[in-house]
């Protein structure tokens, strides 16, 4: 066999983003069937019950949290924010990989975002939605929310716009408008393709309703495009302002273990990590449970392992650069920051979070085999959101706890409100995950149609 | 404008490069008043039937500018004029600090009218269409390609462009009410 040959071979052995013999009406048939004819699978029902329960605890927290305030938190100076951020932080931060997916992805071509982008994007609607709720939660009194917004009121004050806080409101409101666009936008030729679909009354009129009346004309389909792409182009920098801003609530204080120039990069890589660990922890189930392997493949797997792999060292450069520069600096208070993280009182969280987010899973996908394995990857998907969200409670308690003078020392214990609301919101985030999965397609059916033509032209 | 009784004729192809010809053959035919359906975007078929530019950018750019203006704006007046705070002697225009939430606004504008501004250049919603009766057109989301000459178009003969379009591979011609 020719070097040529050989070289030929190992492109082969590669996974495809599609697997052969897929037909336009195919992928119709079969993405739309699961939302149109399909039995609601038992398992669904299952799923759907545990994440309602979670849900219903959620409101239960929430509804005693409005009652009492928030000291039924564990917070209190000088830890004054506890879970709550971390959660707001970890739950933003999920939702980042689904606007890089449909956006970023598509400015740079990627034929392998076409099958799993409409779930990511709903994923990033969802974890907002969760991460929003937090900030609003821990103000004490979320129904003066709006005080937040430049309005004008009677005593003619405005809100302080030099403020990291407020900037968040902007950015994480217009983050959530844009996202819901973009997955609207998206989802609306394929509501036309189910309300064409439909059989019965009552999804043809949702559906139509929906569709608008897209008819797929040449000319909409034009300027269609064009938006999309203009809304891809706006949603990259979107996406990488978000995560700054939000680490600006930290770095623009003068808390040792905040102030730092390193965060705005390594927040937005450590978004992308725990978000890319999120649509594995999805996709894998997703594909298994409806059949899917077609179009999710080990190709698309593969390649959410390798983005994990280097995001994951991007974030492991960022720590190895955070501890080097407690030293480098010669603060006395940002030394003995680290080394309190290291050895003090929260040590075992902190080498937890070392253990999950560096020493495992960066060790673990250079192999090609564990890429390639769906057991190992989803295990590893979890063991990296576990680090990552133990990373942002290393990040706001291990550097509120010892205050500049020990008399002002203090710990954080979460009470059982503190957990209930984070299991809450994962609650939350898995009931509108299920609705989304079972009334609108998981897929975008007419970009993996753009995908099978895009294949034959290739094969011609 | 007199309601015409007959909206157009409508032929089906099986297959993209079908469709492309036909409505390359249409335009040089000269007819001009023709639409295309596809399930998915096929490139160069606006091209094809005579459609070139799309104004949804210009909109996206004076999206973005009111929304950088008047986020600026929003941040500066508060601060210089409506309830200026000395805080710290940071100068009042503070324009820095005023950069995030500026960023912000024009992305959030320019989002907004770029998805508005296409659904009302493409006049959606629009509930019902006179191309929704064709027979079979629920295949359009599916996988099969369409071609509607206008009938208010100049050269539209009934007789004579149903000749013509069916010599152009389509599957069917029917004709479509108004």
């Amino acid at each position: 066999m020719s070097p040529d040959g050989l070289e030929k071979t190992a492109v082969e052995a590669r996974p495809p983003v599609l697997a052969p013999g897929h037909t336009y009406a195919s992928i119709t048939d079969k993405i739309s069937s699961i939302v149109l004819l399909q039995k609601t699978k038992r398992g669904w029902w299952f799923g759907f019950a545990v994440a309602f329960t979670l849900f219903m605890v959620l409101n239960f927290a929430v509804g005693y949290l409005m009652l009492m305030g928030v000291g039924i938190w564990g917070i209190n100076i000088p830890i004054a924010w506890g879970f709550a951020i971390v959660n707001f932080v970890w739950w933003i931060g999920i939702g980042h990989a689904g606007t890089l997916i449909s956006a970023f992805l598509l400015l740079m071509r990627q034929a392998w975002r076409q099958s799993i982008n409409r779930f990511a994007e709903a994923m990033t609607l969802f974890a907002v939605a969760s991460a929003g709720m937090f900030p609003l939660l821990h103000m004490g009194r979320p129904w003066l929310f709006y005080w937040l917004m430049p309005y004008p009121d009677t005593m003619g004050t405005w809100p302080q716009f030099r403020s990291p806080l407020v900037w968040d409101v902007f950015a994480v409101s217009t983050y959530g408008t844009i996202s819901l666009l973009f997955w609207f936008v998206g989802l609306l030729p394929d509501l036309a393709t189910l309300r064409d679909r439909a059989s019965n009354r009552l999804a043809q009129i949702t559906y139509g309703f929906l569709a608008m009346g897209w008819r797929g004309s040449a000319r909409h389909w034009q300027r269609y495009e064009m938006a999309y792409l203009l809304l891809a182009g706006l949603a990259t920098p979107l996406v990488v302002s978000v995560h700054t801003v939000v680490s600006f609530d930290f770095t623009i204080a003068v808390v040792p273990g905040w102030h730092s120039t390193i965060f705005p990069p390594y927040f937005v890589a450590g978004a992308i990590y725990s978000g890319f660990a999120m649509v594995l922890t999805l996709a894998i189930p997703l594909r298994q449970f409806y059949g899917l392997e077609d179009f999710i493949t080990l190709r698309h797997l593969e390649n959410m392992a390798k983005i994990l792999l280097a995001t994951g060292l991007i974030v492991a450069y960022g720590y190895v650069m955070e501890t080097f520069m407690a030293f480098y600096s010669g603060s006395t208070y940002d030394r003995s920051m680290i080394m309190n993280r290291m050895t003090g009182p929260y040590a075992p969280v902190y080498w937890l979070l070392i253990t999950g987010n560096i020493a495992i899973p960066l060790t673990a996908l250079w192999s090609a085999k564990i890429r390639r394995n769906v057991a190992a990857l989803f295990v590893i998907s979890l063991i990296v959101q576990m680090g990552m969200w133990l990373e942002r409670f290393v990040i706001v308690v291990t550097s509120l706890h010892r205050d500049f003078m020990p008399s002002a020392w203090g710990m954080y214990y979460p009470t059982i409100w503190d957990w209930a609301t984070f299991a809450g919101s994962i609650g939350l985030f898995l009931t509108l995950f299920f609705l989304f999965i079972r009334f609108l397609p998981m897929i975008s059916i007419f970009e993996m149609r753009g995908l099978v033509h895009q294949v034959k032209e290739e094969k011609a | 404008m007199m309601r015409h009784p007959l909206y157009g004729l409508m032929a089906e192809f099986e297959t993209t490069d079908d469709l492309l010809n036909a409505a390359q053959r249409a335009h040089a035919a000269g007819y001009r008043r023709m639409d295309a359906f596809t399930p998915f975007p096929v490139e160069g078929l606006a091209e094809a039937i005579g459609y070139h530019k799309t104004h949804v950018p210009l909109i996206c750019l004076v999206g973005g500018l009111i929304g950088c203006m008047g986020g600026f704006f929003l941040q500066y007046w508060p601060n210089v004029f409506g309830y200026p705070l000395n805080i710290g002697g940071k100068p009042y225009n503070s324009w820095p600090s005023f950069i995030p939430i500026t960023f912000e606004l024009a992305v959030l504008c320019a989002g907004l009218a770029t998805v508005f501004g296409m659904l009302a250049l493409n006049r959606l919603p629009t509930p019902y269409h006179p191309v929704f009766n064709a027979p079979r057109f629920e295949l359009a989301t599916r996988n099969r390609f369409f071609l509607c000459i206008n009938a208010r178009d100049s050269r539209f003969d009934a007789q004579k462009t149903r000749e013509f379009l069916q010599s152009l591979n389509a599957r069917e011609v029917s004709e479509i009410e108004s």
